[in-house]
């Protein structure tokens, strides 16, 4: 018997407004996930991609069909899965240390072992000697690694990320990916991954799960069977280029469909 | 080659040359930076100018001292109301008509804005009618205001609270609304509850806003003072003004509106300077 999937997503479908103004945005997406897998999730922009990463942070009810994290199905947001979103999201009004004990607050460790977990994952994403600053005093690069280790202290099992690294130059945006990988080799848990950038999405993901759009559907689900850990120059081998040529197509046409559809 | 230039003093003369061409330039290219010190003199200049230009027009006799008193009797009359000191009263009694009137519209205010902020039945429920009360005319109330609330102060801060609340519910509605939808995404993942991210989530994160509402709204009470104290009111400001109207002693007038703007302008000061000390995370770097 094969192990339970820590996300199974199921016939689940997503229609948005009422009346003459209602559309299909996901039409029956169907998804298992195993323990700890890296799944990149990539589709043109209107895919349905970041309401699906939602729906399975319980942030929105899918329309039909159901989802399960752990065979349980979600009813709203939790503490067992953490989220990092684009635009950073941090509390501005506390300090690094802050935002992160922020998220540890409704957990019932000891005082002690919360200033230890947030020690170390300050130490996980690289912010030691920043600990007292606040968001504002940050780059771009640094706030978001405050939000993935908000994201992962107090330990979710799944983390879900939309296009974290959305609002970073590509030099940074590279770092943080090196530094994604780092800290998740290190700190095991299940990842969905929200991006639009195929070269981030192969370099990361385990598995890469391409959409349709209008409505968001299935496309492609695809194995990436590169050597971990993974180098920055990984890039270039013929094994990634390859998996990289069959998404830019299969995103190609369905840009090329959508344009169709509403020319500009 | 001895007379051949090193590269820091190609440099420093590319830099020499380049701020001579600035300088050509001078203060009138489009977007450019200027000088600190020209940028903020230039403040200066104007209204001294418009003085000088006043103080002129005066001397010269080119207009009757009843139409356009000399700015030299403005400072006489600030003189005389401050010695003899009914300044102070004045603007005692207009104070604290204008705190307890922005404090009361506050005090609604601020709930209101928050629930209409955030759960949309109250923003479909109110927003409407405030929106559409707001732009009623203050002065048209007075009559009303008599009636509801006396000639006392009660009716000089009923005109300042229907001048100021509705517009401050709907501006702090706004200030609500424009966190980031993923600051209450995040606090519902981190499995908070609804009050809980409402006044640790949501409020702190709105505060900054909140608070430059009170800064504008404080200032428009100062400017509603007149019309606050048009009717049946022995002292005030505003009073000062009206009654200066009678016997045509424009002096009274001019420095009475001089003097409002200038309270309104220290409140807004203030609230700035205390706004920065409060929210010092709002600094960039």
């Amino acid at each position: 018997m094969s192990t339970p999937s820590k996300v199974s997503i199921d016939a689940v479908g997503k229609v948005f407004g009422e009346g003459e103004r209602e559309f299909l945005a996901i039409d029956r997406i169907d998804l298992e996930v195993p323990t700890n897998q890296f799944v990149s999730i990539v589709g043109t922009s209107g895919c349905g991609k970041s309401t699906l990463l939602n729906m399975v942070g319980g942030l929105a009810e899918p329309t039909f069909g159901d989802i399960r994290i752990d065979g349980r199905p979600v009813t709203g947001p939790g503490r067992d899965r953490g989220f990092v979103f684009q635009g950073y999201s941090l509390f501005e009004w506390l300090t690094v240390e802050g935002n992160i004990r922020f998220a540890l607050e409704k957990s019932q460790l000891s005082k002690a072992e919360k200033a230890e977990l947030v020690r170390h994952y300050v130490q996980a994403v690289g912010l030691m000697g920043f600990e007292t600053a606040f968001p504002r005093q940050l780059s771009g690069g640094m706030r978001q690694r405050v939000a993935i280790a908000r994201a992962l202290v107090y330990r979710p099992s799944l983390l879900l990320m939309d296009e974290p690294f959305g609002a970073l130059d590509a030099q940074t945006r590279g770092m943080m990916q090196e530094l994604l990988l780092k800290v998740w080799e290190e700190h095991k848990v299940t990842v969905l991954f929200v991006t639009h950038d195929v070269d981030e999405a192969v370099f990361l993901a385990d598995r890469v799960v391409v959409l349709a759009s209008r409505p968001g559907r299935l496309k492609r689900d695809l194995a990436v069977p590169l050597d971990r850990p993974r180098r920055y120059d990984v890039v270039t081998s013929p094994e990634f280029t390859a998996l990289k040529r069959t998404i830019l197509a299969d995103i190609r046409e369905e840009t090329l469909k959508v344009m169709a559809l509403d020319p500009a | 080659m001895p007379n051949r230039p090193t590269v820091a003093e190609e440099a420093a003369h590319g830099r020499a040359d380049r701020r001579k061409a600035e300088k050509r330039a001078g203060l009138f290219r489009l977007r450019e930076p200027i000088p600190d010190s020209i940028f903020t003199s230039a403040g200066f200049v104007v209204p001294a100018l418009i003085v000088l230009v006043w103080l002129a027009v005066t001397a010269l006799g080119l207009v009757r001292p009843l139409f356009l008193p000399s700015p030299l009797a403005i400072v006489e009359e600030a003189w005389r109301q401050a010695s003899t000191g009914i300044l102070f009263s004045d603007a005692a009694v207009s104070t604290y008509r204008i705190m307890v009137g922005w404090a009361t519209a506050t005090v609604l205010a601020v709930p209101i804005g928050i629930l209409m902020g955030n759960f949309r039945i109250f923003e479909g429920a109110l927003e409407p009618l405030i929106s559409t009360v707001r732009y009623m005319p203050v002065v048209a109330l007075i009559p009303l205001s008599i009636l509801w609330a006396g000639i006392g102060d009660e009716q000089k801060i009923l005109i300042l609270f229907l001048g100021t609340f509705f517009q401050m519910a709907l501006m702090i509605m706004d200030n609500v609304k424009t966190i980031d939808i993923n600051l209450i995404r995040a606090g519902q993942t981190l499995g908070f509850s609804n009050a809980e991210i409402l006044r640790r989530i949501i409020l702190p994160a709105a505060l900054p806003g909140i608070w430059d509402t009170f800064r504008i709204t404080v200032g428009w009470t100062w400017t509603y003072l007149v019309v606050a104290e048009l009717v049946a009111a022995q002292t005030g400001l505003g009073r000062r003004i009206m009654d200066a109207q009678r016997y045509l002693a424009t002096d009274t007038i001019i420095f009475g509106a001089l003097f409002i703007g200038l309270l309104g302008l220290i409140t807004d000061y203030l609230f700035k300077r205390f706004g920065r000390a409060l929210f010092r995370w709002t600094a960039d770097r």
